[in-house]
């Protein structure tokens, strides 16, 4: 098990990505509470790596393992129905693709982009929350959340196309 | 719009966007935007997008409550320290002081960190809704809920008739580590016991911290700190009644 020393290196490692990592938790398990449970959870997992992390983008470290515990917490709620995962990810995003009616559909049926980006399937909010709110790049939102770059690229632009007001495009 | 070369050239503009583009791909794309009004359309909407959602989105930020916990985490040894500031006005003078204060700070005795975490723990279970993981005034209930969550078997007792109820039960993280917490209430008082495994044996001893009494000893294989708002001399006799149960 880590030591109190292990337990202090740890938090200084975290505590400038704390914003990031709560932020990404709030969005993952779209509740506050849960968030705060899942960053607690993240910072206890964080511990056991501590000692093989080697300083490199500490930011994209913490993140990651954000991501896996929210996902184990939300794994375990499925079936307590409170919050629950998203029924059929991506399905309903990914016809939308080349259909523009389909798509302006997707974004006014909420009222803002908060609550359009809230409804988009966790694979494709995470992207957008780690790109367009925590600016990560490319590269680390791939380390993050496990997927090649040209995933992530892809998605990016699934996402982007669910959540923008439809204008342009019908002309393609 | 659906042609392969289409979707690349999307993929392109939307690069270009994120700041992601290399130089070669930054030319062809340059070339492929003076004739294509759709590209330029995309990589207009693109910038409203983004600027919406930073604006319109909130970023969340981590409570309070967490961050204290951490900061305690990240410097255990200086959180004794974080009482009254009186310092701040002393000046100078009291520089030796200060230092004098840091180094007693090394030669504390080693639960007082333990203390300071308890406290910031308890403190924020007080907040809504995280009092408790299971509740239940039934040690029968609250004992087998720790089964599986954590690797040891606290002992969970109930004090009602001696007026400590038990209310429930709780996960939390101190030093990083889960440690099971039963949560009491003393009338409107909430007292929290966090047990973990502990090989020694010591008699009960109070400290304050933060304004909050806090009551550890050990025995039986584990350590025991009572964290409350309750006086003192309260905290002593639950602490008692946890030592030599009532028949």
């Amino acid at each position: 098990m880590a030591e109190t020393g292990d337990a202090a290196a740890f938090a200084r490692i975290a505590l400038p990505h704390l914003d990031a990592a709560y932020n990404l938790a709030r969005w993952l398990v779209r509740d506050p509470t849960l968030a705060e449970d899942v960053v607690q959870d993240a910072m206890l997992r964080g511990l056991t790596y501590v000692r093989s992390f080697r300083g490199e983008n500490p930011r994209a470290w913490l993140l990651q393992i954000v991501r896996t515990t929210a996902y184990t917490r939300l794994a375990d709620r499925r079936g307590a129905a409170e919050v629950p995962l998203d029924p059929e990810p991506a399905a309903e995003i990914a016809d939308t693709a080349d259909d523009p009616e389909a798509a302006l559909w997707q974004r006014q049926r909420h009222a803002t982009l908060e609550q359009a980006l809230a409804a988009l399937p966790a694979e494709l909010r995470e992207i957008v929350v780690l790109r367009e709110l925590e600016d990560m790049s490319y590269r680390d939102i791939a380390r993050i959340t496990g997927v090649p770059i040209g995933t992530v690229m892809s998605r990016l632009w699934r996402a982007r196309r669910a959540l923008r007001l439809p204008a342009e495009e019908t002309a393609g | 719009m659906t042609d392969p070369e289409h979707t690349r050239l999307r993929l392109l503009v939307q690069a270009d966007h994120d700041g992601e583009l290399g130089v070669a791909e930054a030319a062809e794309l340059a070339a492929h935007l003076q004739t294509c009004p759709d590209c330029r359309a995309v990589r207009q909407e693109l910038a409203e997008l983004s600027a919406s959602l930073r604006t319109e989105v909130p970023h969340y930020t981590a409570p309070a409550a967490l961050r204290a916990a951490l900061e305690a985490q990240a410097a255990p040894a200086k959180i004794v320290q974080f009482r009254p500031r009186p310092w701040r006005a002393i000046g100078l003078a009291a520089a030796g002081a200060m230092a004098l204060a840091a180094s007693v700070v090394l030669w504390l005795p080693p639960g007082t960190q333990f203390a300071d975490e308890a406290v910031a723990s308890h403190i924020r279970a007080l907040q809504p809704g995280h009092l408790t993981d299971v509740i239940s005034t039934d040690q029968h209930t609250v004992k087998p809920w720790f089964d599986g969550r954590i690797d040891y078997a606290p002992p969970v007792r109930d004090f009602a008739a001696a007026g400590f109820p038990l209310v429930g039960g709780r996960l939390d993280y101190l030093a990083g580590r889960p440690v099971a917490a039963l949560v009491y209430r003393r009338d409107k008082h909430v007292i929290d016991l966090y047990v973990r495994p502990d090989s020694g044996t010591s008699a009960p001893a109070a400290r304050t911290v933060n304004g909050y009494n806090v009551v550890a000893w050990a025995g039986g294989g584990m350590r025991f700190q009572a964290v409350s708002d309750l006086e003192p001399a309260q905290l002593e006799q639950f602490a008692t009644l946890w030592r030599e149960p009532p028949p």
